[in-house]
């Protein structure tokens, strides 16, 4: 077993709700990235977790921001330190939910990449608003249930389809972004550290499930993630200079149904439904597959 | 630890204007929210059968179990008892009982 670093950044009393997906993905990120970190927080989950005053949850400055403001933020931070002559020695974190990332955030997230901000842009998907009460969001994937996308006789479900968020800061032409999921914490650690290393904007997509929003049994939170990887509902890749690599392969592919059925947001869904996304999932996974090789070809 | 005392610890008004608007304090969580209230369902080790992996504390969202030499501990006062210990165990060591039974 590899070992993950003992250092703890992160205290014991957090308000998160039991099983949280986002305190996971904040533990193994501090863990990666050490102390010497500086996180800006929009509104989400993790604008309330860290404590109620006058505690404190992390041994990190924190800069709490406006919903559509995280690039921006960071982007500030690290002028500020440029200014003062720190380098890049201390890393600056934008840490957005799905909402602040994909949605609200993502003209000022845009706007860092592009500025070739040296931060790391990290997006932790819980697929909802989950901080206000589940609400759908771009993140959301098709199917699933929400209190804004309620199951009744007049709307049932999402849908519209989850929002490429690797594609879009892909388009940016960024140095790096990869997808990591804290049901692999040896290898998201690696990829937070590889980042780190890296000069310029960087993005990492987290994949944590919400036990609340989704429905699910808390004790499952990890095997959900392992499940999302081995079903190719969530690959896990790395884009280094636009070159794909898929560095978690399933060995043997799962149905979707496995993945889905252990949560009560697609409970509504018929099979049919669920067949047409087996469907977009084959095909995405496919897609993936294929950019690999073709960029991989163009490296050599 | 109560709120008051935490205050009065922390920033130790001698009057209302010692009192600021907004302040950074140095007071960790674990002071003050024992979380291991909420919880439904209590982990139970069997140090038996334990085989000191230290998959519990990979998964451990609230940082609330740890291995020790006899086996993995739980701390109690902190554990929400979410379960992901138990599920996760590859040796099946771990059993979530009613908190009521052990009240």
């Amino acid at each position: 077993m590899a070992k993950l670093p003992d250092e703890e950044l992160m205290f014991q009393g957090t308000t998160a709700c039991p099983g949280c997906g986002a305190a996971h993905a904040m533990r193994y990120t501090l863990k990666a990235l050490g102390k010497d970190t500086i996180m800006n927080l929009p509104a989400c989950c993790w604008a309330v977790i860290p404590g109620v005053w006058p505690s404190r949850n992390l041994d990190i400055p924190l800069l709490y921001n406006a919903f559509e403001a995280t690039g921006a933020a960071s982007s500030g931070v690290r002028a500020g330190l440029d200014v003062n002559g720190i380098g890049r020695e201390v890393t600056v974190v934008g840490f957005a939910g799905d909402g602040g990332t994909a949605d609200i955030g993502i003209q000022a997230l845009s706007g860092c990449l592009e500025r070739g901000t040296d931060t790391i842009q990290i997006m932790y998907d819980n697929e909802a608003y989950m901080n206000t009460g589940i609400q759908r969001s771009g993140a959301t994937p098709y199917g699933a249930w929400t209190t804004t996308t309620p199951v009744g006789s007049r709307q049932a479900w999402k849908k519209n389809p989850k929002k490429n968020m690797m594609e879009i800061v892909n388009a940016h032409g960024i140095p790096y972004a990869a997808t990591v999921s804290i049901g692999h914490p040896e290898s998201m650690i690696d990829k937070l550290r590889k980042a780190k290393e890296i000069p310029g904007p960087k993005f990492i997509h987290i994949y944590a499930p919400c036990p609340t929003g989704w429905r699910s049994d808390p004790s499952i939170t990890v095997e959900l993630c392992r499940l999302a990887v081995d079903s190719c509902v969530f690959p896990l890749y790395e884009i280094e200079n636009g070159v794909y690599n898929v560095y978690k392969k399933p060995k043997k592919k799962i149905p979707v149904r496995e993945y889905m059925k252990l949560q009560g947001r697609f409970r509504h869904l018929p099979e049919n439904e669920v067949d047409r996304i087996q469907v977009n999932v084959d095909r995405e996974w496919e897609l993936l597959l294929k950019k690999e090789a073709f960029t991989k070809e163009q490296v050599v | 630890m109560s709120k008051k005392e935490v205050f009065r610890i922390v920033i130790d008004p001698k009057d209302h204007r010692d009192v600021p608007l907004t302040w950074i304090t140095d007071c960790p969580s674990y002071l003050m929210t024992k979380t291991g209230s909420w919880r439904t369902l209590r982990p139970i080790v069997d140090n038996e059968k334990c085989i000191k992996c230290g998959i519990c504390w990979k998964f451990c969202p609230d940082v609330s179990i740890h291995v020790e030499e006899e086996g993995a501990v739980v701390d109690y006062e902190f554990c929400k008892g979410c379960g992901i210990c138990a599920h996760e165990c590859p040796v099946d060591a771990i059993i979530m009982e009613r908190e009521d039974d052990h009240v």
